[in-house]
């Protein structure tokens, strides 16, 4: 059923590809549109059987489906795919904003529609392996097969430094990933001087980091390529290049799931293969998080391209996900799940908004914008929605994220938690002023506006709702990714902690 | 009837909700019968409830489960005793009452409905803020009252100078809310609930009075307290609140936001009760606020910036009486301040609308033949506001004034020196308002009649109320903590005759007597020190220099990002190495066959010598 | 006397490699250097001869003719690379045909 999905998403990739030469103009992004669409079908069931509580038990019941066939069985390669809670919420977020994004190239692409829609399709096939794939050689793969589409997507259809941006994309993400590939291929051999054969498997090689002599090492190579691609401070600086000239199905998919794949990985693997490394690198992973946290709240504010705003915006809450990741309990963790998802949405939208915007003015200089809002007052009072909604107001989704993020994280570090707090006042300022360039103050441009269409306001409108959804009753999430965590924190060595609700 | 308690902050929210989605599209009598009808409707549903409740018991309803993490499990739930009846039935009853008179004060507006819909969305989060039964929920209304907060006061957006107020506002809030919001995470980690009654009991119970635990969650609910209420060193926002249409000013920054932390301190009393420091701390804050507030709102010449400086200085006489354990003085004194401010900014509106949007007060004055009924509106609520003898502001600051000299003599000769502050602005307002030469001829409202009745009713229900407001009895014995003692005759008399002394004292210094005051004016140093009350003590200049200078400029320096500088160090340097190279490929053969003779000749020579 | 021999005809397999090697630095024209090439082989080939005689060894004589080989086929397709050239650039000077420069 997994491998199904995957097939079907290749299978669409492809024939968007061919329908270019078969209806130049709509073929394309009608395939795409069906291939998104029978995809989420295909996962339908699952959600469903999953909020019903009837759990398919695989292997226990944290995972709902896995599927496994050996692949390169000489080196223990196989073709291991399984979801729980966690990887389904992801795949889930994947499909619904590779939809959006479908919705917002619609018009936007005119140019090698077929190839455009084969690299988006490509990449969200990519995404969906990497939430997916539990060998970690397949991860390597998977991890890889999103990473080119995006390269293309970037160089292609992107803005005028496209090259630039896509290059640096392509380097950071590529390097750091071939730090992982060593790490992998460390940890396979230890598994064969352990026990003779060779293993890339989840399952045998879980804990098994933090035995090898070098595991300091083996982790930073996961570490980087996770930071990189999360991306966290230093490493950040390919995302406001990529997101700024990407176009902006591009910046959907990248603000909105491609970021979380190393979220996904810092949880999925990087922690439960090297328990130890929670404890002694917690400081650091946690100081890492902070610094993103406050230094891309600085910097969102400083710039003046909208996309380059978001995109720091999305750095700093991305600090939150590492903040909450290291803090590893179950209240930071699944603040730090919630955050991927709310993030995902409220960036997605904030990047279409700010698609949109250009698409009408042609131009992405906040400078040049200004009192937008009496001609576009749907977007202006959406646009406000979201940026509310990234400053974390209470009763949407990324409240409820930052919220148990930095109540989890206080149990573990109060200094890092009151630091991390002074992002809600950064976000603060970040987001107002980013509302008073482009829509508040005298209108700057005479011409008339088109406010948004039907297209813009029904991917707006799910955004929304699903937002309102996380934000007032986050419950069944929070069910769903219950024993997912529970599993994920009886790996480790428990912290020191104290139990929440007992003082001596 | 206690059953339909979740339907009060749900009428205005889904009327909100409806004019939200409506977009503009309602005609200006749907939106007004949306806006100030869902609000009337709460309104009377709370007048119902508060018939029927025994203020002796207490009224849980959960609507559900928010979350549940854990041990976190906070609930949308509600939570009725004397206290969150009092705070309820002011905000539905004084909210509806600026509603109503808003629905005439904004009418000509070209976005009616969007402001209605803001101003119901306010109205449902501060329900929400008092009602709620955990401190998570609570922080929902808090945050959704900034938020709307910030909405209204930059509701006429077009001037930038209306959004940089609105923003100013929100941040600086937001700062205090910060600091609760990690007041919540420590109180979370060492009781490990929310839940604002379990709370309180386990903090009784648990912590020692004085306990350093205690203090410090309770000094971080403090720094909420003193963003939302505009206290010291949080307070420099309010005045340009004032950006705001004046209806917004009445409901948001005086008779209801402002006072949320107020009422927080209040509900958390149990807490700050094991903390002297804390109780001290209030006290203060409230003292040193209530005098720099009265000396600014002295000089200010805008009416509506004198009423925003008033407010500050009154919600510290309430941070006063709770610092001094006057609680349900704390309580009545924000009751009667919401009704008499209320009606101050409304009688203000109507000045401002008959002036054609004039707000300085040295372009009013003689106002009093031409608006009559507005000049007794404004005279009754300045009595109240100077606490004259027998107005409900003399019975509800009294008992904050006796429970400050039981406290301690020195708290109470400050605000006594307030009572005379107050008692010089607000009457220098009348006189200059309302004596005097007449400077801008009031002109007629171009509004429909039924419309234009709106706003006096309101102003007279609302006067009404402020004269007999101190006749009112709020159930709060069983919440709060109750005070007894009784200070010298002596000092009572003081109290009352201190105000008076200063109505005296204003009536000869501007009306009487001008030239005592140009006497005043000129002597030496009065004038800095006018300008230094006007900007409210240089508070603007300090946080200037101190935040947002410091933040412009590491925004600016680093606005290319320094973090960037090691790629683009990598690109250079391959860059200048590959200058460096490219001169060894000349294209020229004879340069190679040369390198590669004198190579060979090299490694020969290498070879033989060795 | 042996080894006088040796010794002269090495020298002066050593002094035609040294015109030859001159030939091909200074000369512009690619004639030229095609020519300075071919007596720059011719004198590789000239060394082979004289060490196979010099050791008694046919091996000697395999690589002159090894080497006559080459250089004839190098100087085919060098030929055919000048006409190329001659008809491209309408130049011979090596000075001009500097496209691979860097």
């Amino acid at each position: 059923m997994l491998t199904l999905l995957l097939i079907v998403l290749f299978t669409g990739a492809a024939l968007a590809w061919c329908a270019q030469y078969w209806r130049p103009h709509d073929g394309p992004r009608a395939v795409a549109l069906m291939t998104l669409i029978t995809a989420l079908l295909l996962m339908l069931p699952l959600a469903a059987n999953t909020a019903n509580g009837a759990f398919i038990a695989a292997l226990d019941e944290t995972w709902l489906v896995l599927e496994q066939t050996p692949w390169i069985p000489r080196f223990g390669i196989q073709w291991l795919v399984a979801i729980d809670g966690m990887s389904l919420l992801l795949i889930l977020l994947t499909l619904v904003l590779g939809l959006i994004a479908v919705a917002a190239s619609w018009r936007e692409i005119e140019q090698r529609q077929g190839f455009f829609y084969f690299n988006l399709l490509g990449c969200l096939a990519g995404v969906v392996g990497v939430f997916s794939a539990l060998d970690l050689f397949l991860f390597f793969f998977f991890w890889e097969v999103m990473l080119i589409p995006v390269y293309f997507l970037i160089a292609i259809w992107g803005h005028e430094a496209r090259h630039y941006a896509a290059l640096k994309f392509f380097i950071f993400t590529q390097a750091s990933s071939l730090l992982m590939l060593i790490s992998i291929l460390g940890l396979a051999y230890l598994h064969q001087q352990e026990n003779g054969f060779y293993s890339f498997s989840y399952f045998e090689l879980l804990g098994s980091g933090s035995r090898s002599p070098h595991h300091f090492w083996l982790m930073l190579g996961f570490f980087i390529a996770f930071m990189v691609k999360l991306p966290a401070f230093p490493f950040h600086t390919w995302l406001p290049d990529a997101h700024t000239q990407a176009p902006t199905a591009g910046s959907i998919i990248l603000a909105g799931v491609l970021l979380k794949t190393g979220a996904y990985g810092l949880i999925r693997f990087l922690i439960p293969l090297f328990p130890d490394s929670q404890v002694s690198f917690a400081p650091w992973g946690m100081a890492i998080g902070v610094a993103g946290i406050l230094y891309g709240a600085i910097l969102a504010f400083a710039q003046y391209d909208l996309k380059r705003l978001i995109a720091y915006t999305s750095i700093s809450h991305m600090g939150f996900i590492l903040l909450g990741v290291y803090a590893w309990n179950a209240l930071a963790l699944q603040g730090a799940v919630m955050q991927m998802l709310t993030h995902g949405f409220s960036a997605a939208a904030l990047f279409m908004i700010a698609g949109a915007i250009q698409h009408r003015i042609h131009t992405r200089d906040m400078r040049a914008m200004g009192g937008l809002w009496p001609q576009v007052p749907r977007m202006a009072a959406i646009s406000l929605f979201f940026v509310m909604a990234s400053l974390g107001i209470p009763g949407l989704g990324n409240f409820i994220a930052e919220f148990l993020v930095l109540t989890g994280s206080f149990q573990v570090s109060r200094t890092a938690t009151v630091l991390a707090a002074g992002g809600l006042v950064g976000a603060a300022i970040y987001s107002l002023i980013m509302i008073q360039k482009v829509f508040h103050g005298q209108a700057s441009t005479s011409h008339t506006l088109a406010d948004f269409d039907r297209r813009e306001l029904s991917s707006m409108t799910v955004m929304m709702l699903a937002l309102l959804a996380l934000g007032l009753y986050p419950q069944p999430v929070i069910n769903l990714l219950q024993p997912v965590l529970d599993e994920l924190l009886l790996l480790n060595t428990p912290l020191p902690m104290r139990i929440v609700g007992v003082t001596p | 009837m206690l059953s339909l308690l979740w339907l009060i902050p749900t009428l205005p929210m889904l009327s909100s909700l409806l004019l939200m989605l409506g977009a503009g599209r309602f005609t200006r009598h749907t939106s007004a019968l949306l806006g100030v009808g869902s609000v009337g409707l709460s309104a009377l549903i709370a007048f119902a409830i508060a018939l029927s409740f025994d203020t002796t018991t207490v009224y849980q309803h959960t609507l559900w489960q928010w979350f549940s993490v854990g041990a976190l499990t906070p609930n949308i739930a509600f939570y009725l005793d004397g206290l969150s009846l009092v705070m309820m039935l002011v905000v539905t009853g004084v909210g509806f009452l600026i509603h109503l008179y808003a629905s005439g004060y904004m009418y000509n507006d070209p976005d009616y409905s969007r402001f209605f819909a803001s101003m119901n969305l306010f109205l449902a989060a501060m329900l929400i803020l008092v009602l709620a039964d955990n401190l998570v929920l609570l922080y929902l209304g808090w945050e959704g009252v900034g938020l709307c907060s910030y909405l209204l006061i930059g509701f006429w957006y077009k001037d930038p100078a209306n959004g940089q107020a609105a923003r100013k506002a929100f941040v600086m809030t937001r700062v205090g809310d910060t600091a609760m919001a990690i007041g919540l995470f420590l109180l979370f980690r060492e009781l490990g609930t929310l839940n604002i009654a379990e709370l309180m009991t386990a903090a009784s119970t648990r912590w020692p009075e004085g306990s350093p635990t205690a203090t410090l969650a309770a000094l971080l609910l403090l720094g909420g307290a003193v963003g939302k209420s505009a206290q010291l060193p949080l307070q420099s926002w309010l005045p340009d609140a004032m950006a705001g249409p004046t209806p917004v000013s009445a409901l948001i920054h005086a008779a209801t936001m402002v006072t949320a932390g107020v009422y927080l301190i209040a509900r958390h009393h149990a807490l700050f009760l094991l903390s002297p420091l804390a109780m001290d701390s209030v006290a203060l804050v409230g003292l040193i606020t209530l005098l720099i507030a009265g000396f600014s709102a002295l000089v200010q010449t805008d009416i509506k910036r004198i009423l925003a400086y008033s407010t500050m200085s009154q919600i510290g006489y309430m941070f006063l009486a709770l610092g001094v354990g006057a609680w349900s003085a704390a309580i009545f004194h924000l009751v009667i301040h919401a009704l008499f401010k209320a009606l101050l900014f409304l009688s203000a509106g109507s000045i401002i609308l008959a002036l054609q949007h004039k707000q300085e007060i040295s372009e009013m004055g003689g106002l009093s033949r031409h608006m009559p009924f507005i000049f007794g509106c404004f005279l009754i609520g300045s009595a109240c506001l100077a606490a004259l003898p027998f107005t409900s502001g003399y019975f509800s600051k009294e008992p904050i004034l006796i429970q400050a000299w039981l406290q301690s003599p020195m708290l109470w000769f400050g605000g006594l020196l307030g009572a005379l502050i107050t008692a010089l602005y607000s009457f220098r307002l009348i006189f200059v308002v309302f004596f005097g030469p007449l400077h801008t001829e009031p002109s007629g409202l171009k509004l429909p009649a039924v419309v234009a009745l709106r706003m006096p009713l309101a102003l007279s229900i609302l006067a009404l109320l402020s004269l007999l407001g101190g006749f009112l009895d709020l159930p709060l014995a069983t919440v709060l903590p109750t005070t007894s003692g009784h200070p010298p005759l002596l000092i009572e008399a003081i109290n009352t005759l201190v105000p008076l002394f200063g109505v005296l004292a204003c009536y000869s210094l501007y009306h009487r007597n001008p030239a005592l005051r140009q006497r005043l004016i000129q002597l030496p140093g009065s004038q800095a020190l006018r300008r230094f009350w006007l900007n409210g003590w240089g508070a603007d200049h300090l946080y200037d220099l101190l935040f947002r200078r410091p933040f412009l400029w590491m925004a600016r320096i680093n606005q290319a990002d320094i973090a960037d500088s090691l790629s683009r160090g990598i690109t250079q340097l391959s860059r200048y190495s590959h200058l460096l190279l490219v001169e060894v490929q000349s294209g020229q053969i004879r340069w190679y066959a040369s390198i590669m003779a004198i190579g060979v000749a090299f490694f020969i020579g290498l070879g033989v010598l060795t | 006397m042996n080894s006088m021999i040796m010794e002269h005809a090495l020298i002066l397999s050593g002094m035609l490699f040294c015109i030859g090697l001159i030939g091909v630095l200074v000369r512009r024209n690619l004639l030229f250097l095609l020519l300075s090439l071919e007596i720059m082989l011719n004198a590789a080939a000239l060394a082979f001869i004289v060490a196979g005689s010099a050791w008694q060894q046919a091996d000697g004589q395999i690589m002159f003719i090894l080497i006559l080989s080459l250089a004839g086929a190098e100087l085919a397709l060098g030929l055919a690379l000048v006409i190329q050239m001659q008809r491209r650039c309408k130049t011979l000077d090596l000075d001009q045909l500097n496209q691979l420069r860097g």
